[in-house]
């Protein structure tokens, strides 16, 4: 019977030809990993971004990572953000499907453009989930240790929708916008992330007692869809008392999840809890693409070239992102080198209260390397 | 038309009740608003982000946890972006409680990969069986199998090529028997025209699908003038909707006959649920055994893989012979359902070569080599092929 032939789709979805030898179909089978190495989409962005990607650069070099960087500059403080660049790096992430990522500055002043590239890329790429993972580093003393909190923030719409107007002259409204199915996803998220991690509590946080209806049917989401994971533990906050907590008593938290705006206090909020944005790694995921980037997404444009910019957030995303593509060894290798260097407490950039500067600790982290 | 005004009938019964209780919940407003929510909230979005997907993992007994232990070995050996989630379902156990956390897993997954769960017959006759409950909790209704010839193993017949759709939710499996009197007892088959019109659909969409000419309904009409008589029925309604490709039907003893004797003349078959059963292991039977073959089960929202013919194989279990061949094919229907086709069509090449070509077999179908021989080729095939893996 020949009819498989007839047929070549069915062949790929279910059986291949038997008789063929694998080498007919050899070539085609998988594009992306012909030379056997990972691609990843590198956005170093602006400030810091630039000396810390050169600083995952030399490590992964010192390391034999076996992951090869494609490198797109898109900045709107310099000029170099257009469309065409976006399409680029859309092009770029559609092979690649993994980016690193620094911040990219956005203006405060109005250009007649209301969604910064920032956004517009998030939007693009429908990046939703924002995962900041919370963790105190051994070795580095702050008023809380131990912590291990991970914030998972919608980032695509309420706050950020970038709708503003004015409708009558001195009167702007800015429209929140919270819609059941991106709540829904993001409540999902949050409860598969914390399955996939092993965690026991998510707790959603919100400002329901004024938002009623906004953040009442972001909480109301988050509650059904706990109903699907009898095992893990569902609460909710308040969010200006979920502050109060952080500081106060942060331990008693998991899995916190919201929407866009408190995520991003929150956020920041937590890391300063563990020593500030140069030590929080950050991602953000969307159905098929991954981002990784620092948890505290600040430029730190005061500090460029000053050669002072802490690289532990973005070594550690770094490590993250090697672990989203299955290179454990090298993500525990990358990880480990810069905890040791933190733990030992010999090299330390300033914002720690060491004296050495960025180069010296990827020197330190490189030496670590268990090679 | 009996069936038809039976279920006319059924639903004057219902209607009143439905009909007040909609009234009821326009008055109170959140009551409504709930209820719609309920409905859309079936299917809740897979769990695939950053372009990793969550499966739930349903080791199941016998050689099920040795089989589905070497699957993420090779998975995680050949960097396949895809987590597991494991959920063990103690067939010991009387209560349901570990069936609904697998079946609560799957809802949320979307995905599944399962061995067989051990049906224990010496159970109170209230336990279910765990397999069933799950396929018909879900609405798995296409349970869909391919059976084609390996060159590379030894069989009476060549060149089968048959694809199997079975109707996985109701007619013989519907779990109501009782004792209408002492030393009487009635199990009832139900055939349903939504069910049957919907299998039917699914066969002749897939036969499309893959380019197939021919679609067999198997039935016993003439016996089960009326069950089966309804399904043969929907049968041909639909295939009138599907005039590229031809339809017949074979009776169920026939076709078994044929099977073993011509099973070449078979393209695509449908058939309610026991039909497919024998059916299916007849037709595995006839490329190499239970060890060759896998077998998907479809529903609208859901998907479950497993092997083809579902056994459990408790006495050949932890003795590293078991073939592990059906079990990594399953997983490549898997890949396929959440379209990674290169992961796939990977994975598949190494099983196929190192069954035609290498020609390491197990002990069912003639050979020497034990399971975890077979998944090393495998692997060795899969590094060979200039892939990135990870370290063995």
């Amino acid at each position: 019977m020949v009819k498989g032939l007839s047929s070549p789709r069915w062949q790929q979805l279910a059986f291949r030809p038997l008789s063929l030898s694998t080498g007919l179909c050899g070539p085609e089978a998988s594009p992306t990993r012909a030379d056997s190495n990972f691609k990843v989409t590198m956005l170093p962005g602006d400030g810091v971004g630039p000396e810390l990607m050169t600083a995952v650069k030399e490590v992964f070099k010192a390391g034999d990572v076996p992951v090869e960087f494609e490198e797109f500059h898109l900045s709107e403080v310099q000029n170099t953000a257009s469309e065409e660049k976006l399409e680029q790096v859309l092009m770029s992430m559609k092979n690649n499907k993994v980016a690193i990522k620094g911040k990219i500055h956005t203006p405060m002043e109005f250009k007649g453009e209301l969604a910064s590239y920032e956004m517009r890329l998030r939007r693009k790429l429908d990046l939703f989930a924002n995962v900041v993972h919370v963790n105190s580093l051994p070795g580095y003393s702050t008023r809380h240790n131990n912590l291990d909190l991970v914030i998972i923030r919608e980032q695509t719409e309420g706050e950020y929708s970038s709708l503003e107007h004015e409708s009558v002259s001195g009167v702007i409204e800015c429209l929140k916008i919270i819609t059941r199915v991106k709540s829904r996803r993001i409540a999902k998220f949050a409860f598969d992330y914390a399955t996939k991690k092993g965690r026991s509590k998510v707790t959603a946080v919100h400002k329901a007692n004024i938002m009623k209806l906004g953040d009442g049917l972001f909480l109301q989401s988050c509650a059904e869809v706990a109903q699907l994971y009898p095992k893990i533990k569902y609460e909710n906050i308040i969010i200006d008392n979920c502050c109060m907590q952080l500081v106060q008593n942060p331990y008693q938290f998991d899995v916190l999840v919201m929407p866009n705006l408190y995520g991003n206090i929150i956020d920041n909020l937590a890391a300063g809890l563990v020593g500030g944005a140069g030590v929080v790694p950050g991602e953000s995921y969307s159905a098929e693409y991954a981002v990784f980037e620092t948890g505290a997404r600040h430029p730190f444009a005061q500090a460029v070239g000053r050669n002072i910019a802490n690289p532990t957030a973005m070594l550690l995303s770094a490590a993250n992102m090697l672990r989203h593509l299955n290179l454990e060894y090298h993500s525990q290798m990358v990880s480990d080198a810069v905890k040791r260097v933190i733990k030992q407490g010999k090299v330390r950039t300033g914002d720690l209260g060491g004296y050495a500067t960025s180069e010296e600790f990827t020197r330190a982290v490189i030496a670590n390397l268990a090679v | 038309m009996a069936a038809r005004s039976a279920a006319l009938s059924a639903f004057k019964i219902t209607n009143p009740f439905w009909g007040k209780r909609i009234g009821d919940s326009f008055k109170v407003f959140g009551t409504t608003l709930t209820s719609q929510r309920n409905k859309s909230f079936n299917t809740p979005p897979p769990a695939k982000y950053g372009g990793r997907h969550t499966v739930t993992l349903i080791p199941g007994d016998g050689i099920g946890p040795q089989l589905l232990n070497h699957v993420r070995e090779v998975f995680r050996f050949s960097c396949v972006p895809v987590d597991f989630e494991v959920v063990h379902v103690n067939s010991a156990a009387e209560t349901e409680d570990d069936i609904n956390n697998a079946i609560t897993a799957i809802r949320r997954n979307g995905v599944a990969l399962k061995g067989n769960i051990e049906t224990n017959h010496t159970m109170p006759p209230s336990v279910k069986s765990r397999n069933n409950l799950l396929r018909t909790s879900l609405d798995l209704y296409a349970n869909v199998m391919h059976c084609q010839s390996l060159p590379g193993v030894q069989t009476r017949h060549k060149n089968i090529d048959i694809m199997i759709i079975r109707e996985n939710t109701e007619g013989e499996y519907s779990s109501l028997e009782h004792e209408s009197v002492s030393g009487v007892v009635e199990s009832l088959k139900i055939i349903t025209r939504n069910n049957s019109l919907r299998i039917a659909d699914y066969a002749f969409q897939l036969a499309r699908e893959k380019g197939r000419r021919r679609v067999t309904a198997v039935h016993k009409a003439n016996i089960m003038k009326l069950g089966d008589g309804l399904f043969l029925q929907c049968c041909r309604e639909v295939a009138s909707g599907y005039p590229d490709i031809s339809f017949d039907s074979m009776i169920v003893d026939n076709t078994t006959m044929q099977l073993v004797s011509k099973p070449q003349q078979f393209d695509v078959m449908v058939m309610p649920n026991l039909y497919g059963n024998v059916v299916s292991n007849v037709c595995a039977g006839l490329v190499g055994g239970p060890g060759l073959v896998p077998g998907a089960n479809y529903g609208r929202d859901y998907a479950v893989f497993e092997t083809a013919t579902r056994n459990t194989g408790k006495s050949i279990a932890n003795r590293n012979i078991a073939n592990p061949t059906a079990m990594l094919l399953a997983s490549c229907m898997m890949l396929d359902h959440l379209k990674l086709y290169d992961y796939a069509t990977l994975l598949r090449n190494a099983v196929l070569t190192t069954m035609n070509e290498t020609r390491l077999h197990t002990a069912d179908i003639g050979g020497q080599g034990t399971t975890s021989e077979v998944v090393q080729s495998i692997m060795r095939m899969i590094e060979s092929k200039g892939q990135l893996t990870t370290d063995l």
